[in-house]
């Protein structure tokens, strides 16, 4: 699994562009976590970025955990490809600049809770749906991801349709409940745009990006506590 | 700075009304901490508890301006005089409703949200956590209040991460503010009056008050409560 094929980088003014590549599912197992993660980092380490969009190419965002792969060996895989999840999520909590989502197809499970860690969520309108498939699918939500869900879908009516009903919840549908920011008509292209945009706006405050990501941590507290000790700034564990 | 400048303190009927004198910002310093803790101190055998303040402000924040040269363990004592001063209003034997008469920012704003209920002037001022604009980490239990007191992501979001300023219909409408009063300072201060009295007509027991709003809001609480006036004094704790 070539990493260079998983994701691209681009930057557009002082947004930095990261884009899942192909018409597949984009499903995460550790090579394209991995390949995510340097891209995040890239972002980070480049001069004048100011904002951080996430989007892919197709019909998915990302339809959750490479199954597939991991029924090679069950039980570790899932856990391995959870603590490389839990790694990303604690690398965009920590992110010294303002995080945008364009969920430009279906997110699903996992790839509905990457869409939710970052701080603006724009979604197509006309296709695709936010579907945590746990339940459907007869996966457990561990204690970050559920903090994750927590903590960004606090109304308690629209967690439970989500997580615990499998509900496939529309764009439309996600603005009103107030978990999406905006549905962006169009295609892939016109909520990339949409979302660029707006990740310029907010590059645009001028923000200090240390203080941004401090108070990000500040305002999700309990999730961060969660994640914190996987991410790339986490000390390194020491062994006993 | 004389203390008696900087707030007055009046009972009408069974309501304290506390008052941050002057046409200033309001400015939480020691000094006028101190004489709002004082004055919060005072209001024993009262049946509610308003906190207004005259002119454009209600409070613009910390004194920076007194902070950058002030040595730094006085700093201290201003970050302590506010934590203790939440924890006074949180363990406070009576309902307490915040009169924003004029703008609310950072600390400001803090202060605002650690009353049991807050009215606010339609027409002017707005509520401003300026921390993300001015290049300021969020003190801890900064977070918890708005973590408690503003559980809704998306607003938490925007006040925090966007630096929104959000005047009274906005913050209504999300649900941050109770209700919006038309007019000029005297009536906003009259209707937190008004809104006070009808609280302390219920006739609450005020100790069972206070621990039920401790228990309502049990985080912020255990992160204030050693600061407050009825905490263990210093020289209590034990000392290795």
């Amino acid at each position: 699994m070539a990493t260079g094929d998983l994701c691209t980088v681009e930057r557009r003014g002082r947004v930095h562009l990261i884009t899942l590549t192909g018409a597949g599912e984009h499903r995460l197992n550790p090579a394209l976590i991995s390949a995510i993660r340097s891209a995040v980092a890239a972002a980070r380490a480049s001069p004048g970025a100011g904002a951080l969009v996430m989007a892919a190419e197709g019909k998915f965002f990302c339809n959750g955990y490479d199954l597939a792969w991991a029924r090679g060996d069950p039980s570790g895989r899932i856990a391995a490809v959870r603590a490389a999840l839990r790694g990303l999520v604690a690398d965009l909590l920590a992110l010294p600049m303002p995080t945008v989502a364009a969920v430009t197809g279906h997110a699903a499970a996992a790839g509905c809770g990457l869409a939710l860690a970052h701080d603006t969520v724009v979604m197509r309108a006309s296709r695709g749906f936010l579907y945590m498939g746990e339940v459907d699918a007869g996966i457990k939500i561990i204690d970050y991801f559920g903090e994750l869900l927590r903590q960004k879908v606090p109304d308690a009516a629209t967690r439970r349709d989500l997580v615990m009903k499998g509900e496939k919840m529309t764009a439309a549908e996600a603005v009103r409940r107030g978990i999406v920011d905006l549905a962006v008509d169009g295609g892939v292209d016109d909520v990339v745009a949409a979302a660029v945009t707006i990740a310029e706006g907010l590059a645009a405050r001028g923000w200090d990006g240390e203080i941004v990501a401090e108070i990000r941590k500040a305002a999700w507290p309990e999730l961060w506590s969660k994640v914190k000790d996987y991410g790339c700034d986490a000390p390194s564990r020491p062994r006993l | 700075m004389a203390t008696q400048n900087l707030c007055t303190v009046e009972r009408r009927g069974r309501v304290h009304l506390i008052t941050l004198t002057g046409a200033g910002e309001h400015r939480l310093n020691p000094a006028l901490l101190s004489a709002i803790r004082s004055a919060v101190a005072a209001s024993a055998g009262a049946g509610a508890l308003v906190l207004a303040a005259e002119g454009k402000y209600f409070s613009n924040g910390f004194d920076q301006a007194w902070a950058s040269t002030a040595p730094r363990h006085l700093q201290a004592t201003m970050g302590g005089e506010f934590r203790g001063l939440v924890a006074d209003l949180l363990a406070l034997p009576m309902p307490t409703v915040a009169a924003v008469t004029g703008h609310a920012a950072a600390a400001g704003c803090g202060l605002v949200l650690a009353h049991d209920a807050v009215i606010m002037r339609g027409s002017r001022g707005f509520l401003y956590m300026s921390e993300v604009d001015a290049g300021l980490k969020l003190v801890d239990f900064f977070a918890e209040v708005f973590r408690e007191k503003v559980p809704d992501a998306v607003n938490r979001r925007d006040l925090l991460l966007r630096g929104d300023r959000m005047a009274a219909p906005e913050a209504v409408r999300r649900g941050i503010v109770d209700k919006a009063v038309d007019g000029g300072v005297e009536d906003v201060v009259n209707a937190a009056v008004a809104e006070a009295e009808k609280l302390a007509a219920r006739g609450w027991d005020g100790e069972v008050v206070a621990e039920i709003r401790k228990a309502a809001w049990p985080n912020l609480w255990s992160k204030v409560k050693d600061y407050g006036a009825d905490a263990p004094a210093a020289a209590a704790r034990p000392r290795l």
